[in-house]
């Protein structure tokens, strides 16, 4: 591996933001959220602290609505390291009922999601809080510093970011304040699946194609996961050879055509696409400058 | 992966409304760069905000913010991520508005390329001088002037070759202004259609040289870095207890085994190269050890070079914190805690003299404080002026009081452990951002090599205290007539002396210098330096000059050891120069021969608190000269 290759320098910055961000933290934790992206950011964090176990817990906001493999996935990664897992639900949200077919997306998100995220990060106090986020994904991430400064109500303010210079992040802080870091800031979708190939990363299943039960709605390849999803009359599930490019909630994550079963094969199916990663992520779409508002409200 | 070129990270910056948003989506679009579904929502987007008659507002892609989109301006930096056969790209597209100045060196300071965007209409403007000093105090080299806009003025080659010229001469201010040279290459385009992005324009058939596209393509990455003296700053310590601390699954028995602590740093080389079984000193302390091992993750390795994320274990139990510095082999660095240096402030409250701030480099954190405003950096021609207050989005000069030493380099040697930010103590927002140019006290300097001849040596060899004599005052005060009799007089007394003056610096050395403004701080420089080199040499160094300006004199002063820099103001009053008038050039420049003659029309700034004063009308030159020599005796110079 040549020295200027690029996944070798983004390997090796990734690293140095990993560290940076623990050594100066007094409650660090990673936010894990099952994906391809957060696959890596959890591989460079234990190259980073290697030989010694990443000095914090992996916290995953669980929906409940995740696609069941993933939550297997989950708990067998967390086993196999030996790492502290938190999951975290809003159990309120769940007694009232909601749901991705009850609510639209925006409101489920903010209830499922983001305040679940709030409530679980004051729970543990935590202050310096990994996320996987790329910049390549979305206009409004394109615009998030490394270190991203939260107030205490865990608010982005995108008109007044820090400036960051160099490597020497500012990251002094006051209680209750806290940091999102991104290590993967600089990646991008095919950087990562390069990089997954290379250093043979476990990723959930649900990424390679196979015959998997789907409808259609409006346009887009939806997966029958379980039981829970209502069918609207006239509609049948069917086989078709699908795979994710993305992962998030089950009824919110469109599948994509594919006949990728292998790393190299979504590789090549990248470096043909047309089309961005996000295209099958619904929730992205639910409003105009949809993203810099969820992430305003603490929205990873 | 078919480009082996590694990473090129560059920036687009200039004023507002130059293009730079239009310029790199356009970028992105024509080398292949974009999805499908982001080309259509553009395309949406552009015939909804559109007043451009079906042409795609780019700049839609970059601003990525509600507000940005509001106001049709760039708030932040966007980054993007694109590769051509050549090489990968990350390109900060950075905001023009003045306001947004922080916003621009953040994604300057790790750049290696600018485009630097120039409304072909209105041509240089001081925001494109601010960004483009920015970027080369920034240490950036390669920079592409882009002359946008260029189908508004109708294709003209007349109207780019003035911009061009303009280009060359901020270039030229630059270098007088001490800065390095820069790669600079000026190119005409339109962002909005095109033209000489990626293809040469057939609208411009007088232009051939290079596209922005092949600029990029082709320009070299600095190699600065990887030829740098090696750094390694410790950024966490690692420690595991043996046997049954927090190992990870699967590590080597080997490393678990044994009682106590397994013990190891970790951290990034930023420059150089370490290697395994090396000899290395740590700083503050000064331990010397060996490195044991290198790590890279699990993987064992034999040597790390810059850029590279390791773990390093040393020879024997030592006490090593975050925020040491780990030098290998037989290299140097200096510890200091009184600096020189240059400030882009950040701040809506202005920087005075005295405030303190927490300082933040590779090293850690120290409180600081301004001590010593020395001048804000003009825009209009790259000069310093008098300040006594930096606002916001000024560039200056000051000097930097640390409450520890710290290890550093000047940071035109090393941007990793030269650079620097300064926050408020309270409300922690980052105030500033800094480069360190020198240190202005040496407090220790740690030495490997013990076979160099230092200063000091060549000085005992000479059996005297080297020094420098600054006189200054108007023309015909009497400097030259003092200096020469002060000379012989310690010429007897056996020192080794030098005596420069207009004979022997204006005629030869500086010849170049005409006596503009910008002339006559490079001649007082270069007389410094040159003082300097002498004083390091061992001798007493006697320097005659007009030297009007303060500032100038307390650069050349800031060079040499405190103690050792003796100004001695030849207070005579004009009349009475002009009265003496040897030269006659007073006469000539009442007559309006000469400009810039100081005391007629170029103001003198007399000394406030000279070593010495001497009153001419007092007392004859013998006796002057017999002054300085008390008072040499009197503070052990002699």
């Amino acid at each position: 591996m040549k020295r200027t290759e690029p996944l070798q320098l983004l390997e090796q910055e990734s690293i140095r933001i990993i560290r940076e961000a623990v050594a100066e933290a007094e409650r660090p934790v990673m936010l894990y959220s099952v994906g391809k992206d957060s696959s890596v950011m959890l591989h460079l964090a234990l190259k980073a602290f290697y030989p010694m176990k990443p000095p914090f817990p992996l916290l995953h906001v669980d929906t409940t609505w995740k696609f069941r493999e993933m939550i297997s996935f989950r708990d067998q990664t967390a086993a196999r390291l030996g790492m502290e897992l938190i999951v975290h639900t809003n159990q309120e949200g769940v007694r009232r009922g909601v749901t991705p077919f009850t609510h639209d997306s925006r409101a489920y998100t903010e209830i499922m999601k983001t305040d679940a995220l709030r409530t679980a990060l004051d729970a543990g106090g935590f202050d310096m809080i990994f996320g996987g986020a790329r910049r390549d994904e979305e206009k409004s991430r394109a615009k998030e510093r490394v270190f991203s400064f939260r107030n205490a109500r865990h608010h982005w303010d995108p008109r007044a970011q820090r400036p960051e210079l160099w490597n020497i992040p500012n990251l002094a802080r006051n209680r209750g304040e806290s940091f999102r870091v991104f290590p993967l800031s600089d990646w991008t979708e095919l950087d990562i699946w390069r990089y997954i190939g290379r250093e043979q990363i476990p990723v959930v299943g649900l990424y390679f194609a196979a015959e998997r039960p789907v409808v259609e709605r409006e346009g887009q390849w939806i997966m029958v996961d379980d039981g829970r999803m209502k069918l609207a009359p006239g509609e049948r599930p069917h086989m078709k050879m699908v795979r994710f490019r993305t992962l998030g909630c089950y009824p919110l994550s469109a599948a994509v055509v594919s006949r990728a079963v292998t790393i190299g094969g979504i590789i090549r199916e990248l470096e043909r696409t047309r089309n961005s990663e996000r295209a099958g992520r619904l929730i992205d779409f639910d409003q105009a400058g949809s993203m810099e508002k969820k992430k305003r409200e603490g929205y990873f | 992966m078919k480009n082996g070129n590694g990473i090129l990270r560059f920036l687009a910056c200039g004023s507002v409304d130059d293009g730079k948003s239009t310029l790199i989506g356009h970028l992105l679009h024509l080398t292949g760069n974009l999805y499908d579904d982001h080309l259509r929502a553009l395309e949406q987007e552009s015939a909804q905000n559109g007043d451009n008659g079906g042409i795609m507002d780019y700049s839609l892609l970059l601003d990525g913010l509600t507000s940005e989109r509001e106001q049709g301006i760039t708030i932040d930096v966007a980054y993007r991520y694109f590769s051509t056969h050549r090489r990968h790209f990350i390109v900060a597209d950075t905001p023009g508005h003045e306001r947004y100045t922080r916003n621009m060196a953040t994604g300057a300071s790790r750049c290696d390329a600018a485009l630097i965007l120039v409304d072909a209409q209105l041509g240089v403007v001081p925001q494109t001088r601010r960004h483009a000093l920015i970027c080369a105090l920034m240490g950036i080299r390669s920079l592409l002037f882009v002359v946008n806009k260029m189908d508004l003025v109708a294709w003209e080659e007349r109207v780019f070759r003035g911009v061009e010229a303009q280009c060359g001469s901020l270039a030229r201010d630059m270098e007088r202004f001490g800065l390095l040279p820069a790669d600079l290459t000026v190119v005409p385009a339109s962002a909005l259609l095109g033209d000489n992005l990626v293809s040469l324009s057939p609208g411009m058939p007088w232009y051939s040289g290079t596209t922005v596209m092949d600029w990029l393509n082709n320009i070299s990455l600095w190699p600065g870095r990887a030829k740098a003296p090696p750094r390694f700053p410790v950024q966490y310590v690692i420690k595991v207890a043996r046997p049954d601390g927090a190992w990870q699954e699967g590590v080597d028995e080997g490393m678990r085994q044994g009682t106590g602590i397994f013990r190891a740093y970790a951290g990034t080389v930023t420059a150089g190269s370490i290697s395994q079984g090396e000899e290395v000193t740590v700083l503050p302390s000064g331990l010397r050890t060996r490195i044991e091992n290198i790590w890279c993750g699990e993987l064992p390795m034999t040597e790390a070079r810059a850029g590279m994320s390791v773990l390093l274990s040393l020879e024997g139990e030592h006490d090593i914190v975050r925020g040491d510095m780990i030098i290998p082999g037989s290299d140097r660095v200096e510890v200091a805690h009184l600096f020189k240096v240059r400030l882009v402030w950040m701040d809506e409250q202005a920087l005075f003299a005295g405030r303190r701030y927490r300082f933040r480099n590779l090293a850690g954190t120290a409180t600081a404080e301004i001590t010593r405003l020395r001048g804000k950096i003009d825009l209009s021609g790259y000069q310093r002026l008098e300040a006594d207050q930096l606002s916001l989005n000024d560039i200056g000069e000051a000097e930097l009081l640390l409450s520890r030493p710290i290890p550093f380099d000047p940071y035109h040697e090393n941007r990793e452990t030269g650079g620097f930010i300064l926050s408020d103590l309270l409300s922690n927002a980052t105030v500033a951002c800094g480069m360190i140019l020198h240190a202005m006290r040496r407090a220790d300097t740690v030495r490997l090599q013990c076979a160099e001849v230092v200063p000091r040596e060549r000085a005992d060899l000479m059996g005297q205290r080297p020094c420098v004599l600054w006189f200054t005052g108007l023309s015909g005060a009497g400097k030259s007539a003092i200096a020469n009799c002060l000379e012989r007089k310690l010429h007897k007394l056996g020192r080794h002396t030098m005596l420069l003056d207009g004979d022997n610096i204006r005629q030869g050395l500086n010849k170049d210098l005409g006596f503009t403004e910008a002339g006559r701080i490079e001649n007082i420089r270069r007389i410094g330096e040159v003082a300097r080199l002498m004083t390091e040499a061992g001798l007493i160094v006697l320097t005659a000059f007009i030297s009007p300006f303060r500032s100038e004199r307390d650069l050349a002063r800031d060079l040499i050891p405190a103690g050792s820099f003796i100004e001695i103001h030849v207070d005579t009053p004009l009349e009475e120069c002009e009265r003496r008038d040897p030269k006659q050039l007073y006469q000539m420049a009442r007559r309006g021969e000469i400009p810039n003659f100081t005391g007629i029309n170029s103001p003198y700034e007399a000394p406030e608190k000279p070593e010495i004063r001497i009153d001419t009308l007092a007392q004859p030159c013998e006796e002057s000269a017999d002054l300085v020599i008390r008072y040499l005796i009197a503070h052990n110079l002699l």
